[in-house]
């Protein structure tokens, strides 16, 4: 059974009440709008990647506690690192999530094992890893052109039934 | 008149035995997260009295075969039980004859097969539909799709503050050119109940027939088309305590013998050759292929069930649990009831104050707590109301007062958390 209770824990709750490099960024090298259909909820990440490495990240939006934290904890882990750390960070979030891997065997996770606990709530995986995609989608995009989450390949249909 | 006076006074008023109506219903007795289930969604579908699966297991086990074909004994059993459920139906919502009760699938395919069989005949470029506020997106994406196919135009019935219809800008709304209304009978984000007889009257006396979806009103208030004088309404069986995949169109025979067949298939022809096919006749002009025979057995058994009790006795509790449960939620600071209309069934939208309503929802299940969250399939009530979506809270005549109590404590949990 899950342990809910873990997954509003205070860093959670924290993170939702004072969201970090939360807002916009007026160059950025990357920029991509995430929409979840399920519940309506958007958000936006502006990234700026200088030599290789992402020198400023911002998000905004309208989303659930779980997104909103997961986006700010998002850019507090991956500002200062290298492109290439932040896409094995992604893969390890997003495999973490989906349960496909435990969060004891991903590497690099480390304060982010506070989302383990989302696996067991399908109809919330997708409020984690939307911040993730988003990213995802935005170094995958064409120069600074928006990518629709529907467009991203890492994204799943959703009903809205 | 504090809670517990109410609460008092509703206890003594109501007209149902609520314990021995529970015990009828065996999934109301499991636990959820080591909590006692306390369901509350029953807008989206309602659970199923073991007088419904007793009904399912006796027809898998001693009536099934296929309909309207065999001469052996089991297929004229099950045709025979097939068109007692349709009888029950027509006895439901009152309709004059039974072959004005076709089985579908549910809402959605019954105002789909409306959309093809009368929209796609009848109504022509420039013509205007004219549907409300407060659909379900399944009364509002057949008639876009027919309204591009066609070229022809929706006007929007708009809302109050309230949720409630304007009645006078629905009249505004007619003109030479209007050919169809849909209305929900019920707002399924909201609660308000429509006034349909008078919208239906208004529009008759123009010519301009209308139909009535009924997916959230059916459950919860006795339903006589007769005297609503519609011309088609539809409901689901799964939200009546029936099974999935199962829901009736009730259109006027005069319009259902002049409409085009949705679906083309077996059972709803009369005579094929590959130079030209004779279509059945009502009903069975609808009810192409083998039909889901054992929900709509299933959905007498619940009609049965349903009338057992009475609607007008399940409309009276339920009004007693929406009654009960608006007074404690709109004393709640912090907490808005989106839906406030005068007339509403037993549903209480919600929103509250920095907490998004998936936090809620989740938070509420963990107690053991199930609401629906999200834009309810009503995205344009959502805009009007400016949300992007709601917590819901939906009660059937199973539901007790103290498990809107529960639902109580389960928000000041979620507003403590959130604080």
């Amino acid at each position: 059974m899950a342990d809910y209770k873990s997954l509003y824990q205070e860093v959670i709750l924290d993170h939702n009440k004072k969201p970090r490099n939360y807002g916009t960024i007026e160059c950025p090298s990357h920029h991509a709008v995430g929409h979840n259909p399920l519940c309506g909820d958007h958000i936006t990440v502006d990234v700026v990647v200088d030599e290789g490495r992402i020198s400023n990240i911002a998000f905004q939006g309208e989303s659930c506690a779980i997104c909103k934290a997961s986006a700010s904890m998002m850019t507090t882990s991956v500002k200062g690192k290298t492109r290439e750390e932040a896409e094995t960070l992604i893969q390890e979030f997003l495999a973490m999530t989906t349960g496909r891997v435990p969060h004891e065997a991903c590497p690099h996770i480390g304060r982010l094992a506070v989302f383990s606990g989302v696996k067991d709530l399908p109809t919330r995986v997708k409020c984690a890893i939307l911040p993730w995609h988003t990213l995802n989608g935005a170094f995958n995009a064409v120069g600074t052109t928006s990518t629709e989450a529907d467009a991203d390949p890492m994204q799943t249909p959703i009903g809205d039934a | 008149m504090n809670a517990i006076q109410t609460a008092l006074e509703t206890r003594s008023s109501s007209l149902l035995d609520v314990e021995n109506i529970r015990a009828d219903f065996p999934i109301l007795g499991i636990t959820v997260n080591d909590k006692p289930l306390v369901y509350l969604d029953n807008a989206a579908s309602s659970q199923m009295p073991r007088q419904v699966i007793d009904r399912l297991v006796h027809y898998q086990t001693k009536q099934h075969a296929n309909i309207h074909r065999g001469v052996h004994y089991l297929s004229e059993v099950a045709t025979s039980e097939f068109e007692v459920a349709r009888r029950k139906l027509q006895h439901f919502i009152n309709a004059r004859e039974e072959r004005e009760v076709i089985f579908t699938s549910g809402t959605t395919e019954a105002i789909n097969l409306v959309m093809h069989g009368y929209g796609r005949k009848y109504i022509c470029a420039g013509d205007e539909i004219i549907l409300t506020t407060l659909e379900h997106h399944a009364n509002i994406v057949p008639w876009q799709m027919l309204a591009e196919e066609k070229g022809a135009r929706i006007r929007v019935v708009p809302v109050n503050d309230a949720g409630e219809l304007l009645v006078d800008e629905y009249e505004k709304l007619f003109n030479e050119r209007t050919k169809f209304v849909g209305v929900t009978h019920v707002s399924n984000a909201l609660g308000s109940i429509n006034p349909v007889k008078e919208m239906i009257a208004f529009a008759h006396a123009r010519g301009v027939p209308v139909l009535v979806d009924g997916a959230q009103a059916a459950p919860h208030t006795a339903v006589d088309v007769q005297d609503l004088d519609c011309d088609f309404y539809a409901f689901s069986g799964h939200k009546l305590c029936g099974p999935t995949g199962i829901g009736i169109l009730y259109g006027r025979a005069s319009i259902l013998e002049d409409m085009q067949p949705f679906k083309g298939g077996g059972d709803m022809i009369l005579s094929v050759t590959f130079e030209k096919t004779t279509y059945n006749t009502i009903p069975h002009k609808f009810e192409a292929g083998t039909p889901p025979i054992a929900a709509a057995i299933g959905l007498g058994a619940a009609v049965d069930y349903l009338s057992g009790i009475g609607m007008d006795a399940i409309a009276a509790h339920e009004h007693a649990l929406l009654k009960y449960a608006t007074d404690q939620v709109q004393s709640m600071p912090g907490v808005r009831i989106i839906g406030t209309a005068g007339q509403k069934a037993a549903v209480l939208s919600f929103a509250v104050n920095g907490v998004h309503p998936h936090d809620i929802g989740t938070l509420l299940n963990q107690e053991g707590i199930a609401v629906r969250t999200g834009h309810h399939c009503a995205q344009p009530v959502m805009q009007r109301f400016k949300v992007p979506a709601t917590s819901r809270a939906s009660f059937a005549f199973y539901n007790t007062l103290d498990e809107v109590d529960a639902l109580v404590a389960g928000i000041r949990n979620v507003q403590k958390i959130f604080t």
